[in-house]
């Protein structure tokens, strides 16, 4: 079954990239499509039912209108960083610990905290992150867990796990 | 219209320079390898401008190409960087 | 009107790119130059293939550039993650103006 999504997808991905409808151009989409899912098709997508329920869809969007709006507020607070005279940095790594499971949610979580504001997953050990912080707010742990995961555990908790 | 592009591919350009002084200059080989990653997607930038200047399409291509290169690249000198010290 | 539109998302693009690099050249130590440099190079280049894309409209070509977009994304935070974590196991010292470090006795 996953098998099947790797090649349905890939497929999408060349013809997207391709934009020809021709015969042979469809078959050597088909054959690439084919190897490449007979080669990673064991590594992605171990429940493919998820991708058929529109609740998890729902709040997939939600989610990437909360990310872009986070990613315009990140670039302008390092450019404001950048261009201050004095350079108002004070940078730390602290530890936050995860609720999420799965690989596949975690991955998004550390993508999602290194395009918000001021902050970069450095690794993951365990249930904990750490993430290098241009400008520490709090030394509380219980704070700065709320203000870097945030809004964004729940949703990808929502549509991912 | 062309103007203004051709003003932009070489502000683009001028900041691949920086990129450059920063492979040049920084004082470790961590810094160096930053200054090469920021430089791959750079170029996807300048790639995206000439195709609008030419109108030609092909060199989006060349673009994508980079991009996944570029990231095999940057993840082999990341290896590298982690394994001398810990054998893995 | 599609041209102005273009015009104007590559010419934010371009200024994003401008503050990555400012923050390249300026910051005092890898971490921070990579945070500024990551965060603003890819959206900047995202915003350039927007523009892009909007030019061509919705052919051949804008697909390539829609396309490029998520490759770009996944592709600059992986190696963002991979280049810090090797930066650290390799040993580059934090700068001086570091108030905390949670991450040396994991390493250890």
């Amino acid at each position: 079954m996953r098998y099947v999504a790797i090649f349905i997808l890939s497929m999408i991905f060349w013809l997207l990239v391709t934009f020809r409808f021709t015969p042979a151009n469809l078959a050597a989409g088909a054959a690439a499509s084919l190897l490449t899912s007979a080669i990673f098709g064991r590594y992605y997508f171990h429940n493919v039912g998820k991708f058929l329920q529109p609740r998890r869809w729902f709040w997939f969007i939600v989610y990437l209108i909360t990310f872009l709006w986070a990613c315009l507020k990140a670039n302008l607070d390092v450019a404001y960083r950048v261009l201050h005279p004095a350079m108002p940095i004070r940078p730390g790594i602290v530890k936050v610990r995860t609720t999420l499971k799965s690989d596949f949610a975690r991955t998004l979580l550390a993508n999602s905290i290194t395009m918000t504001p001021g902050t970069i997953t450095v690794d993951i050990v365990g249930d904990d992150m750490y993430i290098h912080w241009i400008y520490i707010r709090s030394e509380d742990p219980a704070v700065y867990t709320a203000m870097i995961t945030g809004r964004f555990e729940d949703y990808i908790k929502k549509f991912a796990e | 219209m062309t103007e203004i592009l051709s003003i932009l591919l070489y502000i683009q350009i001028a900041m691949c320079a920086a990129c450059l002084w920063r492979i040049i200059r920084g004082p470790t080989i961590p810094d160096r390898m930053v200054g090469i990653d920021i430089f791959g997607i750079l170029v996807v930038g300048i790639c995206g401008i000439i195709s609008v200047q030419t109108g030609k399409a092909f060199i989006l291509d060349i673009g994508i190409a980079w991009v996944i290169l570029s990231f095999i690249g940057t993840l082999t000198l990341a290896k590298y960087l982690s394994g001398r010290k810990l054998n893995e | 009107m599609n041209e102005m539109a273009a015009i104007v998302l590559i010419s934010v693009g371009v200024l994003f790119n401008l503050f990555g690099c400012i923050g390249l050249i300026r910051l005092p130590d890898i971490y921070n130059r990579l945070q500024a440099a990551t965060k603003c190079v890819t959206l900047g280049c995202c915003s350039i293939l927007l523009g892009v894309m909007v030019h061509f409209g919705l052919g051949s070509a804008g697909f390539r550039a829609l396309i490029a977009i998520p490759v770009l994304f996944f592709t600059a935070t992986v190696a963002a993650h991979a280049l810090v974590r090797g930066a650290y196991h390799f040993g580059t010292k934090m700068d001086k103006k570091s108030v905390k470090d949670d991450y040396r006795e994991t390493v250890k």
